[in-house]
């Protein structure tokens, strides 16, 4: 009974995920297009559109291998597993074991390597562009992001989310290490989900695009699953730093139900304000040169650097 | 409580750090400033912290001090300075940002190390607070040597002495009047700079101190 109990709970996390991803999505657009005075698609519109590119016929290049066709999917299965690993509602669900930071990351990873690939399969110049321009932001954005593991891992004494999670709801006390793992994790953030100071994620047929180049050959379902798998993402992240850095409210195992509505009622919270703040970033400032990116996400792997160094010489940061 | 009193201060000194990278990042002239009166807001957060904690008034004082006119008076001064000589356009620094990034940790590191060695039986608020407050000042430092223009050496020296008063307000005891005679001396060193500025670049049409070394009998 406990198991089949554990399994649904698990099993509505990763519907959850897979239905608010688009919301998310639509919420941001929406919040965006009222921050600068337009009135703004609604916020269900993300929706529509995926439905609308499943039923569309798709277009392939002549030269379009298996791994073309292949790809979205395994992009899409990657993201949705890592997105459902991340304790959303409540920690210690039946796989929560698997949940690890690391492997979090090194799915991430496997998507980013796919998605390179599809852009250069067909063999267009701008899919080339993108794909290459993409690596080299995550030889920085990599890095980064497994040097924030090891200052929270250091700090919480686990890489498991749900461990490091309890720790967070525990321990009282601030720590500088983890501010600097804080404002690394927003910048990785940003520049993973192409947003506005890396990437403008609202335009096509630029010079400076990068996730939009390589996606430029897609049409119909194809597009369909990989705009999702993109959706997925920005979820990921924000129920990334939601859950290390703002645990409150996520039901422990052994809870009864109205805990886990509680849990559910704060995770949309954090959602709807993760949401806010990255439009917030987006609309007040200007999308930067590609060649200062680099310097921008050096500054990432810089402070997750600084906040390892800093657990290592001293107990008390 | 008392460890969340010292957890804050802590967020505090770090917070200076982290804006004392920030300065070193910023390589647009109005940019420069804005994060320069940020540094100071950050300082006078954490000096007047530090007088809550510690129970001494007049520390009030030092961060009003820091935040009329460090966050203030400084700033608005520089922008007209700045916006008179016409060059609100990107600082060329001698090395990249990565370089300069990362010696700036290389100083952060050497701070922690031989603050926190040389140290080892201080209290504990004024041990970890006087090692970044020494990365604050080592990082002014390297601002004014990795920057070539004038008025950003300048914002890196007014960094450096936000540092040094982190580290007075740190270590308990500094009286009063020391306080208020650095913050003037401060404020009279920018007014002669400020002079020196306009001077040099009536000399030598420019405010990069590389022509200062050219016209030395280095010129080629």
């Amino acid at each position: 009974m406990d198991l089949i109990a554990a399994l649904a709970i698990q099993g509505l996390q990763m519907a959850l995920v897979l239905a608010l991803a688009p919301l998310l999505l639509g919420f941001t657009r929406k919040v965006k297009a009222r921050l600068l005075r337009r009135r703004g698609p609604s916020i269900f519109q993300p929706y529509r559109d995926l439905l609308r590119l499943i039923r569309k016929e798709v277009v392939l290049a002549e030269n379009a291998s298996w791994l073309f066709r292949s790809g979205p999917y395994m992009i899409f299965a990657a993201t949705w597993v890592a997105a459902a690993l991340v304790p959303t509602f409540a920690t210690g669900l039946h796989f929560s074991w698997t949940a690890d930071l690391i492997a979090i990351t090194a799915l991430i990873g496997t998507a980013r390597f796919f998605l390179a690939l599809l852009g250069m399969d067909v063999g267009t110049s701008f899919g080339g562009i993108g794909a290459s321009r993409e690596m080299m932001f995550a030889t920085l954005a990599e890095p980064a992001m497994i040097m924030i593991t090891f200052t929270v891992a250091l700090v919480a004494g686990s890489t498991q989310l749900s461990a490091i999670a309890q720790f967070m709801l525990t321990s009282s006390s601030l720590r500088v290490s983890l501010g600097l793992a804080l404002a690394a994790l927003i910048i990785v953030a940003l520049a993973e989900n192409a947003r506005i100071p890396v990437d403008n994620p609202a335009t096509h047929l630029e010079l400076t695009m990068v996730h939009e180049a390589m996606l430029l050959e897609y049409s119909g379902r194809h597009l369909a699953v990989l705009e999702f798998a993109a959706a997925l993402k920005l979820l990921l992240y924000i129920s990334l730093i939601g859950c290390i850095f703002l645990p409150w409210g996520l039901a422990q195992p052994g809870d009864g139900v109205a805990l886990y509505a509680v849990g559910l009622v704060t995770y949309v919270g954090k959602l709807a304000l993760g949401g806010f703040l990255l439009v917030l970033i987006e609309t007040s400032i200007a999308k930067m040169r590609v060649f200062r990116v680099p310097d921008f996400l050096g500054i990432a792997l810089m402070l997750g650097l600084l906040g390892t160094l800093l657990r290592f010489v001293s107990r008390s940061f | 409580m008392e460890r969340n009193f010292l957890d804050i201060a802590h967020m505090l000194a770090g917070g200076l750090v982290l804006t004392s990278f920030m300065l070193l990042y910023q390589d647009r002239m109005y940019g420069l400033l804005n994060v320069f009166a940020l540094h100071a807001v950050v300082l006078s957060a954490s000096v007047a912290w530090q007088a809550y904690i510690q129970g001494a008034p007049h520390l009030y004082v030092t961060a009003a001090i820091a935040l009329v006119l460090k966050a203030i008076v400084i700033p608005v001064a520089l922008h007209r300075v700045v916006a008179r000589l016409g060059i609100h356009r990107t600082i060329e620094t001698v090395v990249g940002i990565g370089p300069t990034m990362l010696a700036g940790m290389g100083l952060v590191a050497l701070s922690m190390v031989v603050m926190l060695k040389a140290t080892a039986t201080a209290d504990p608020l004024a041990r970890e607070d006087l090692a970044f407050a020494l990365s604050v000042v080592l990082l002014g430092l390297m601002m004014m040597v990795t920057r070539r223009n004038a008025v950003s050496q300048v914002v890196g020296f007014m960094s450096m002495e936000n540092g040094l008063i982190l580290a007075a307000t740190g270590a308990k005891g500094m009286p009063l009047v020391v306080e208020i005679s650095v913050a003037f001396s401060v404020l009279v060193a920018f007014v002669v700079i400020g002079v020196f500025l306009f001077r040099i670049r009536e000399r030598f049409d420019s405010v990069d101190s590389q022509t200062l070394d050219d016209f030395r009998g280095e010129r080629r």
